[in-house]
């Protein structure tokens, strides 16, 4: 095996675990540990980009989503009074509706592994190196519209929030 | 894997860490110190010296009034004071906290190309080709540390210090990405040892008569690169809590901030931290501005070992500059309050480097399209 390999399974098996350990973690039931752990699983999940050749999305998935989305959670967490929250016991109907939707990421991941990977046995490795100008091209060529419908959608919640925020509307 | 690749990559991390990062880190201090003390007319350290020092004849007194032993001793007294565990903290972050936050200081190190060549070796431990959101990605990482401090110290001042720091470092990040895009629409590139070479040859950004060849277009862009460096100059003054900004540790509201329950050698990395994360941020301004390793006559990539040399050397000089600057600035100015800073942060720099990119953009259009 390849050191690219050896790494694809320490990354995978990293993010798996932590992703677990987000949910159910049997040491503490701290809302603070399950956002770290959440921190980790998206840094794992940087490091598989980035076996991909996939640097710019690498970076981009710490830099928003590690660095400031995880951060503005733990201020969130940290503001509010978690006592409530950790002696909170596991519900019937989360458990239910939890179990359907890994049983569903499970039916993905079985179809994959048994029909699709026999139609096209030999897929080449990417050959894009980085690609930010690669990936601006494909997004402002051939994905433009869906691409600005996301930023006008990504702009009214910016100005919801900011319309919530305010205490009093002129 | 090419052997070869991994024994020098260790080989240049271990240099960069072990004898340049950390004996910098250490040395700051000092400066901080002496720079400090010339400010307020006083003489700063000058009194320590290992027993045997002073035996020589005027070396040793010259050293020891200019305090180089100083380091060691704090150093040293870090280690051996008693490291106190308050029992109302929660004991597994209060532990991660302060690795956390000398750690993204010394990973944004990585991406700096700190010279050109060196034999056959290119003077960068990691030539990305996304190297700045790199950069920004770990920086951004840099907040959990304090963040953590904050949160694990379970009591109230270092509670308010943590909070302080996440909004701070959050919005002037924001100002700090979006100001260094006019720099990468001017060079088309995302890698910083291009970024350098291309102002090696056609002028830094900041200065742009300090080219090869002068060219119309550099001078055209000046104003925008002086706003884009303006703006990134502050940020990293709010990012790296430093005076005017160190609104997360500000000592006549906060006691110490996040560090008010760390004792010994981990309240010591937190400091390493900060001025390990000025060192990082300096090295990001050189690079980004002030073209990095080159200089006017010594522009093109090295080919001899002094030449190389002699690049690292002026890379180094250049960050020093920068470093002198933080200290300099810190015992001149009083700190913002709270609101003014938010206020600067989101009221004028956001704004000004969205309009910045937006006329970068239309001038490089234009003269690009002739």
């Amino acid at each position: 095996m390849a050191a690219q390999d050896y790494l694809f399974y320490i990354f995978a098996a990293l993010t798996l675990l932590c992703g677990f350990l987000v949910v159910v973690n049997p040491f503490s039931r701290n809302p603070v540990t399950s956002a770290m752990f959440l921190v980790l699983t998206i840094v794992s999940m940087a490091g598989l980009f980035v076996l991909l050749h996939a640097f710019f999305l690498a970076a981009v998935q710490i830099l928003v989503y590690a660095g400031a989305v995880m951060v503005l959670f733990l201020f969130v967490i940290m503001l509010l009074d978690l006592k409530e929250e950790e002696r909170r016991k596991i519900r019937f109907f989360g458990l239910i509706t939890g179990l359907i939707s890994v049983m569903a990421v499970l039916g993905v991941v079985l179809k994959t592994y048994l029909v699709d990977s026999k139609l096209n046995a030999n897929l080449q490795l990417p050959t894009i190196e980085g690609g930010t100008a690669a990936l601006g091209r494909i997004l402002f060529k051939n994905y433009l519209l869906p691409f600005e419908i996301l930023s006008l959608l990504l702009l009214v919640a910016m100005v919801g929030v900011i319309l919530l925020s305010k205490k009093d509307l002129k | 894997m090419d052997l070869n690749f991994v024994i020098f990559s260790t080989l240049k991390i271990l240099c960069v860490i072990f004898l340049a990062l950390l004996p910098m880190v250490a040395y700051a201090v000092l400066a901080e110190r002496k720079i400090s003390a010339f400010i307020q007319d006083r003489v700063g350290p000058n009194r320590t010296a290992p027993p045997l020092v002073l035996k020589i004849p005027i070396l040793g007194k010259f050293l020891q009034s200019w305090g180089v032993f100083q380091p060691m001793a704090d150093g040293l007294k870090a280690f051996l004071k008693e490291d106190f565990t308050p029992n109302y903290v929660r004991k597994a972050y209060f532990w991660l906290a302060p690795a956390l936050t000398m750690t993204p200081a010394f990973l944004t190190i990585a991406v700096i190309p700190f010279g050109s060549n060196l034999g056959n070796q290119k003077m960068v431990i990691a030539d990305l080709n996304v190297g700045i959101l790199y950069t920004f990605g770990i920086v951004s990482l840099g907040v959990y540390g304090i963040v953590l401090a904050g949160y694990a110290s379970n009591s109230k001042y270092p509670f308010l210090g943590g909070i302080r720091s996440t909004a701070q470092m959050i919005s002037y990040e924001i100002a700090m990405g979006m100001s260094v895009i006019p720099v990468f629409l001017v060079s088309g590139d995302l890698n910083l040892s291009k970024i350098v070479e291309r102002q090696a040859q056609e002028g830094w950004f900041a200065l742009p008569f300090m080219a090869q060849q002068q060219t119309m277009m550099s001078y055209l862009l000046w104003p925008c690169a002086l706003i884009s460096f303006f703006i990134f100059l502050v940020s990293a003054f709010a990012e790296t809590n430093r005076l005017p900004f160190d609104l997360p540790e500000s000592e006549t509201e906060l006691v110490a901030g996040y560090n008010t329950e760390y004792s010994s050698i981990k309240f010591a990395l937190f400091f390493m931290g900060e001025y390990a994360s000025m060192i990082s941020a300096s090295c990001m301004m050189v690079t980004l501005f002030f073209g990095g390793w080159s200089l006017p006559g010594l522009a093109t990539p090295a080919s001899t070992v002094i030449a190389g040399l002699l690049h690292i050397g002026v890379f180094i000089g250049k960050m020093l500059v920068f470093m002198v600057l933080f200290i300099w600035v810190r015992w001149m100015l009083p700190r913002f309050r709270y609101d003014q800073l938010m206020d600067l942060g989101w009221r004028r720099f956001v704004p000004l480097a969205l309009a910045n990119i937006l006329v970068t953009a239309t001038v490089l259009l234009i003269l690009n399209s002739k």
